[in-house]
């Protein structure tokens, strides 16, 4: 915990104080001391070297889920811990739908409690937002918030109806607790698999409108303008919905938004061939969607990339498609799915890694996500350059349920600190 | 991503069918030798003898995970009459209830040295998932997949289409009713617009019209009048006594008023008209009695002609060899 580190050589990118330059970085007792320049009297106890490398705060994923409690045969804390460090991912929000959900300060401290043993990465639990998640009972709120909560939600579950949203709503907002939103109405989504358009139609595959996007939407910033809570709506996937997120936070709305990198690639058409790595949920959409969300990004309507990493055993694909468990194994996916949008000329490297550490830390309104002196030494090194194979021998997580198993990508972490600690460190002969 | 495609998944290396799951993607060339191989076999059951010793040796499994009789039972007689050993299995009642996966199902029938599973199952994808897991001396045979294909339908669809019209270059074909939910009429599309006819029309209300279908090669139409304007071939479809619940239409005697097939409707397409319907029909529901007993129905010889075309595709898939054979045959 003590040590005192210096990162040497890196390029430094810290998009909350707009730093991008050459920087050496100084850290102590856990903190960030200095940039640049040595504080007085500063001897390192270790040197990181950095050169070619960029130096950024580590990463802050919105959703991903760990499995634990209740389903160890998908995946454990341990297992996603490490995928993360590798990942440069030191702050993670898990969604409430574990076994038994979040939803008494047991299971909050639970994960937290395992997660600080592991002691590699920051977990921050969203409660329930209803009982159970039935979506009928307000959970204890405030129970949840002393107990650590920063945010609720009713994650893929439905609520009952649109009153217990709205007491919901506001009951959440009287204990000044933001609830993230997975819009989608149950009705319009009924038995659907994938995105409703052309490849549903050829594969009669039976499909999610955007409609089921946008009417929940539409529902929910009703009742913001009614109840003045906080609300980030999460995974948005449909060009419909970012625009009318714009339009309610260019009116002052209290909203925020994420995407998940994968929803920023692939589309409806990589559903091809009954292709269950593709099955997840929001459904892959169109070309013209994966389009509009791009460009949301760069107009800031979408202010984070998370992950909304799932993972899951083989059986969960291995199944009829409609049968098939969606969701995709994705923490190892963030960074160069972000950093192939740069590569596109879609954003520039300092937008993407914004999008990776300011913007979520604005979300939750956490001190992390930042190089500023004083903030917690979470810092991310990685190789811009770095090409490597998405196989056995580089991925940790323990789901592989991913469409990218076997494909090259680009940009790798080197180093990830926690906490001034060194929670991952590439091997010299890393593949 | 490359995504995979379904073609290179039925055909072999020599481009010879291997596994028959959709007619999507398929040759115009294999298209017309079923067909082919189908007229050939049809002399096979009109003798008092009706059997060839193609598949002799072989197994077949009829693997239904859904209900049907007509299919499985054309099925079971296309392998007969090919000498194949036939062993039905209803799934809907067998282990798959009990908790076995769909794939030990299938590990459990691979140990039994099957050469052939004809699979029917409820959701759209089953063909292509057994078809990419069993072993590879098996070949897999869509009897119906969800709403996604029904191929072996299709084509005994379209040789009843060219048995009665000969080319398909200047046919319009209508297809009328529950589109949505139907895995006949998707490959139906891909067969006729394979085969090149001049117009695919589909026609019903718009809750039972996927989204974006005109993006299968289709016009589309909701009123059944303005559809059926100088077609050449009408298909009817099945409406399943479900959907009323669904909120799909109000009711039956409204869905009969403005899609069922009457004989003064059928007044509008060509004199020469033929009316399909891949069965079970409702009758009063999607069509009249007199327009499915009249003389412009094909339905009875659509049955007839399954065997063939099932025959047909049954060999063409275990017996690549039977190029040569069938060649013989029709010289």
């Amino acid at each position: 915990m003590t040590e005192r580190i210096v990162i040497r050589g890196g390029y430094l990118i810290d998009p909350s104080n707009g730093i991008e330059g050459p920087k050496d970085l100084y850290l102590a007792e856990g903190r960030v001391v200095a940039l640049g320049t040595a504080p007085d009297g500063f001897s390192a106890d270790r040197t990181i070297a950095a050169e070619g490398r960029i130096v950024c705060p580590s990463f802050i994923d919105l959703c991903a889920r760990l499995r634990e409690p209740g389903q160890e045969h998908k995946a454990a804390i341990a297992s996603e811990s490490e995928a993360a460090a590798a990942s440069g991912i030191t702050t993670l929000c898990c969604p409430p739908d574990t076994d038994p959900v979040i939803d008494t300060p047991a299971v909050v401290n639970l994960i937290r409690e395992k997660a600080q043993q592991i002691g590699k990465l920051r977990v921050l639990p969203i409660g329930a937002l209803t009982r159970g998640l039935e979506g009928k009972d307000l959970s204890e709120m405030s129970a949840l918030k002393r107990a650590g909560c920063l945010a609720l939600s009713n994650a893929h579950a439905p609520m009952a109806n649109t009153l217990v949203l709205r007491r919901a709503l506001e009951y959440a907002a009287s204990h000044d607790l933001l609830v993230v939103i997975r819009p989608e109405d149950p009705w319009l989504a009924d038995r659907g698999c994938v995105h409703e358009g052309p490849t549903a139609t050829r594969l009669g595959l039976p499909g999610i409108p955007d409609a089921a996007e946008t009417v929940a939407i539409a529902q929910v910033l009703a009742l913001v303008e009614h109840t003045e809570a906080r609300v980030h709506f999460a995974q948005l996937s449909c060009a419909r919905a970012a625009r009318m997120i714009a339009r309610a936070r260019e009116k002052g709305a209290p909203v925020t938004a994420d995407v998940a990198a994968h929803q920023l690639h692939l589309t409806e058409m990589d559903v091809d061939g009954f292709n269950a790595m593709c099955h997840v949920r929001p459904p892959l959409r169109s070309l013209a969607d994966r389009d509009a969300l791009r460009e949301a990004l760069k107009t800031g309507v979408i202010t984070a990339i998370c992950s909304d990493h799932q993972p899951h055993e083989p059986d969960a694909k291995l199944d009829v498609f409609p049968s098939t468990e969606p969701g995709m194994a994705s923490l190892e996916m963030l960074l160069p799915l972000t950093l192939r949008l740069v590569d596109e000329n879609i954003l520039s490297l300092n937008q993407a890694i914004a999008l990776l550490t300011q913007g979520p830390a604005a979300v939750m309104g956490l001190r992390t996500g930042t190089l500023s002196v004083g903030s917690p030494a979470d810092i991310c090194i990685f190789d811009r350059e770095h090409t490597w194979t998405i196989d056995g021998s580089t991925w940790r997580s323990s789901g592989r349920n991913t469409p990218y198993w076997g494909e090259t990508v680009k940009g790798r972490v080197t180093c990830t600190l926690l906490d001034g600690r060194v929670v991952f460190e590439a091997r010299p002969d890393q593949p | 991503m490359n995504p995979i495609r379904t073609d290179s998944l039925q055909l072999d290396s020599n481009g010879r069918l291997k596994h028959f799951l959709t007619v999507e993607g398929l040759s115009r060339e294999l298209l017309v030798k079923i067909m082919d191989t189908a007229e050939s076999f049809a002399s096979v059951t009109e003798q008092t003898v009706k059997k060839v010793p193609l598949l002799r040796g072989k197994t077949v499994v009829n693997l239904f995970f859904e209900n049907s009789t007509r299919t499985r039972t054309t099925f079971e007689l296309a392998a007969k009459r090919l000498s194949a050993d036939v062993i039905n299995l209803n799934i809907a009642t067998s282990a798959t209830s009990k908790g076995e996966s769909l794939l030990d199902t299938i590990r459990n029938l691979e140990a039994m040295h099957v050469d052939m599973f004809v699979v029917r199952h409820a959701e759209s994808g089953a063909a292509h998932f057994i078809a990419r897991h069993v072993a590879p001396h098996i070949s897999v045979i869509n009897g119906g997949d969800g709403r996604h294909a029904h191929p072996t339908q299709a084509m005994l669809d379209v040789f009843t289409i060219r048995k009665a019209k000969g080319d398909f270059s200047n046919l319009k074909v209508a297809i009328v009713g529950d589109i949505l939910h139907s895995r006949v009429a998707r490959s139906e599309i891909h067969a006729l617009n394979t085969l090149g006819v001049a117009e695919v029309r589909v026609i019903g209300p718009k809750t039972l019209l996927p989204a974006a279908v005109e993006t299968l090669g289709v016009k589309t139409f909701h009123d059944l009048d303005l559809g059926l304007e100088d077609v050449d071939v009408v298909i009817m479809l099945r409406l399943q006594k479900e959907r009323m619940s669904g909120a799909f239409i109000p009711s039956e005697h409204e869905y009969f008023a403005c899609f069922g097939l009457t004989e003064k409707r059928l007044a509008r397409a060509k004199p020469d008209v033929i009316v399909m319907h891949p069965g079970p029909i409702n009758r009063g529901v999607e069509i009249d009695s007199l327009v499915a007993d009249g003389p412009h129905s094909v339905i009875l010889q659509q049955v007839d002609n399954g065997i063939a075309i099932r025959m047909a595709i049954l060999s063409m898939a275990m017996r690549p060899d039977l190029e040569t054979l069938s060649g013989d045959k029709a010289a």
